[in-house]
């Protein structure tokens, strides 16, 4: 199959959970009113944050690590078809199936039917950021299946009919009292004495899940990695639901995006001492689970793989912005990040939040989707989220180039030109020149007259408002440092009177 | 034109500017270079920090610890590969009838697992840095299924088996076989970031160490 060459193709995008309906700011100041919401947030990440930090530095070679995990990524996405075609070779002789998916709707489309085979209508779930992008719950109780969330926290947002707010930790944005109310209004048959302590909720989600553990006919998964020269999946997690999951039912539906792949064994020795550390700031996660195939007499018999492409290959496409599939999923760029630490993850809209989000959604999507392009400028540009990241992923500089992108999107669409326009083509005329900007600056003292008696400017006109929704700007000086320093420098008696006569071979 | 063919195009064609894959460096650990007296004692050190129990014993000593750890079991299954003599603690002279046993030619159905308390397994190879041990489903560890819906495990780490960090263990193994590492008993820390041991899976690990 060689037809692509010499007819480029334009960059397909991808649907499903991954946009924001509304834009960033205008969803940031909503959560920013939720008092509970900042603080339950500021703990969480407070606290994954230390503990991500101290299991970092017991590694002398974490930067080895690191610099090991971006190559290794950087070559799967130059290799990825060949990969791609390795992998499905060896899944497939191991006795697995697999399908494409060029989108949410086609994958959503695949799981049902796989499901509807085998004549059930219940699936039991393992946490995964794939099936949350493509909508598959939504999607299937449409269809009539039932899906039930097996990881607590993706368990607590399901029964509050929320949306997950944190990759990682679903419900950060919960606290325990929150959750207690939550399992007692939509646990059916939960303890009326319900306490909030964490240990007592971990057990009635035990108490609710185990059943259906022990009677699923079949489990929806996602996958952390995925081993090209063996075909071997892998899933990192916590509680053993995954492990549940994946080994008591006859049917395994595994849902994958494409950039999840890894080259060899040898990989994985990098990315599990990257991953755990990371993500919950631990040595080690509690389990993974790593299976070849259909393995006869252990697991399930029935193994089905749906790689997902859904805007992959348009994130590929862009050369500035295609590291940002380098993205294993850990997280810890959201918890670092000053933005998301306040918001929270749903002012991102997107089924990905925080830093790796702002840049992952409008690659995916096209920075023109909705209000995805307002995402790229959720940022103060300070960096930490690069230094947290196990695989490098330089995410200022891919939110910069996104804005130009945004930019770029916008130009010759508009006829009138809009006050960011005047504004920039003013200050442009000003700036080009220190007699215009001299000029200009005389102005200074109408800003001292609107300041008032307080010497704060509290709201400026029209888009400059943004400026002063959150912040007072003082009253500017009564003259400028150029009038001033003109000033100053006009009275050449005084300036020689002051100075010491000076020495000839200190003016050579 | 197929899913397949179409994804595969558009990778292609996203890849038309020609990135090369670099290499990778691999200038990380790759052993830990401590002995096996140091190995044994950070693993201990791991393992109590994730909340298992721990006893390091000698070999000889097995049994006598696995009959202690399952006294209270009212019943206990074991993989029928499961190491010849570490049950001899139990045998007695008609061999205990709280035992089942386990093997994918005779696999217990998941509801008689599930009333089953307790489980004997050995293990592929553990790695002291990080506390973790990882089965691969050889025939002394027997069926994922049967380490997983009982709720105490007894896991058996031969010192020899006990490498220093992650690179050095998954050398060991055979990755294609079904592995299953484990770092402690199951958690969760979704309520708050707070860690609460023992959720879905066996909530009590107990790992004896053979010297």
């Amino acid at each position: 199959m060689s037809t692509f060459l010499g007819m480029p193709s334009l960059p397909v995008f991808g649907t499903g959970n991954l946009h924001a309906s509304e834009s960033f700011p205008k969803a940031a100041h909503r959560e920013l009113g939720n008092a509970q919401l900042r603080a339950n947030l500021g703990h969480a990440t407070h606290t994954i944050r230390d503990k991500r930090l101290k299991v970092v530095a017991e590694l002398p070679d974490w930067e080895q690590l690191r610099d090991a995990g971006s190559a290794i990524k950087e070559s799967v996405m130059a290799r990825l078809p060949e990969l791609l075609e390795q992998f499905e070779e060896n899944f497939t002789a191991r006795g697995g199936v697999i399908h494409w998916a060029r989108d949410a709707e086609e994958a959503n489309g695949i799981v049902a039917g796989l499901i509807r085979d085998t004549g059930e209508t219940e699936v039991v779930k393992v946490k995964s950021m794939a099936t949350q992008e493509i909508g598959l719950n939504e999607y299937l109780e449409e269809q009539g299946i039932a899906a039930f969330e097996t990881d607590l926290a993706e368990l607590i947002v399901q029964l509050d009919h929320d949306k997950p707010s944190h990759i990682l930790v679903p419900a950060i944005h919960k606290n325990r009292t929150e959750i207690r109310d939550i399992f007692l209004r939509e646990m059916p048959g939960a303890d009326p004495h319900l306490t909030d302590d964490p240990a007592v909720l971990a057990m009635a989600a035990r108490a609710h899940l185990r059943r259906k553990f022990l009677t699923a006919k079949v489990a929806v998964s996602g996958a952390n990695f995925a081993l090209a020269d063996s075909g071997t999946l892998a899933v990192v997690e916590s509680e053993g639901n995954g492990r549940m999951c994946l080994t008591l039912p006859e049917t395994l539906i595994t849902v994958m995006g494409v950039e999840k792949l890894l080259p060899g064994w040898q990989d994985l020795e990098v990315f599990m001492q990257l991953l755990p550390r990371s993500s919950t700031g631990e040595r080690m996660n509690p389990y993974t689970s790593l299976w070849t195939g259909v393995t006869k007499g252990d697991g399930p018999q029935d193994m089905h793989l749906v790689l997902l492409d859904n805007g992959r290959s348009a994130a590929l496409a862009d050369e500035m912005g295609r590291s940002a599939l380098h993205c294993i999923r850990c997280s810890a760029c959201m918890n670092v990040c000053p933005v998301y630490e306040r918001t929270g993850g749903h002012a991102y809209g997107s089924t990905y939040p925080g830093p790796i989000g702002a840049i992952l959604s409008p690659l995916m999507t096209g920075i023109e989707a909705e209000e995805n392009n307002s995402l790229p400028y959720a940022s103060s540009l300070c960096g930490a989220c690069y230094d947290a990241c196990p695989v490098k992923i330089n995410i200022p500089d891919i939110l910069v180039h996104l804005r130009s992108v945004d930019v770029d999107s916008k130009r010759g669409k508009k006829k009138i030109p809009t006050q960011m326009d005047v504004g920039m083509k003013a200050a442009s005329w000003a700036l080009s020149s220190g007699k215009r900007l001299g000029l200009v600056e005389k102005g200074l003292p109408i800003g001292r007259l609107a300041a008032g008696r307080d010497r704060k400017i509290t709201k400026l006109p029209g888009i400059a408002g943004g400026w002063t929704q959150s912040r007072d700007i003082p009253a500017p000086p009564a003259e400028s440092f150029r009038t001033w320093w003109a000033k100053e420098h006009q009275r050449p008696e005084i300036e020689g009177a002051r100075k010491p006569p000076q020495d000839k071979g200190d003016q050579a | 034109m197929s899913a397949r063919d179409d994804i595969l195009g558009r990778i292609r064609s996203a890849l038309r500017d020609g990135p090369e894959a670099p290499q990778i460096p691999r200038k990380y650990r790759a052993t830990s270079g401590l002995d096996q007296a140091a190995l044994i004692e950070l693993l201990v050190d791991r393992l109590i920090d994730y909340k298992a129990h721990v006893s390091v014993v000698d070999a000889v000593e097995v049994p006598t610890r696995i009959a202690e750890l399952l006294a209270d079991a009212k019943c206990y299954v074991v993989p029928t590969g499961l190491d010849a003599g570490w049950l001899a603690g139990l045998d007695h002279e008609t061999g205990d009838r709280r035992r089942r046993l386990d093997s994918p030619a005779a696999p217990l159905p998941v509801a008689e697992l599930d009333g089953i308390d307790a489980v004997v397994t050995g293990s592929a190879v553990a790695v002291a840095e990080t506390g973790t041990i990882i089965l691969d489903g050889s025939p002394n560890q027997g069926r994922r299924a049967i380490s997983l819906v009982p709720d105490h495990h007894i896991c058996v780490v031969k010192a020899a088996d006990i490498a220093g960090i992650l690179p050095d263990a998954l050398r060991r193994i055979n990755g294609t076989r079904p592995l299953t590492m484990i770092s402690g008993p199951s958690a969760t820390s979704d309520i708050e970031l707070e860690r609460v041991e023992g959720v879905h899976g066996p909530r009590k690990l107990d790992v004896i160490i053979a010297r």
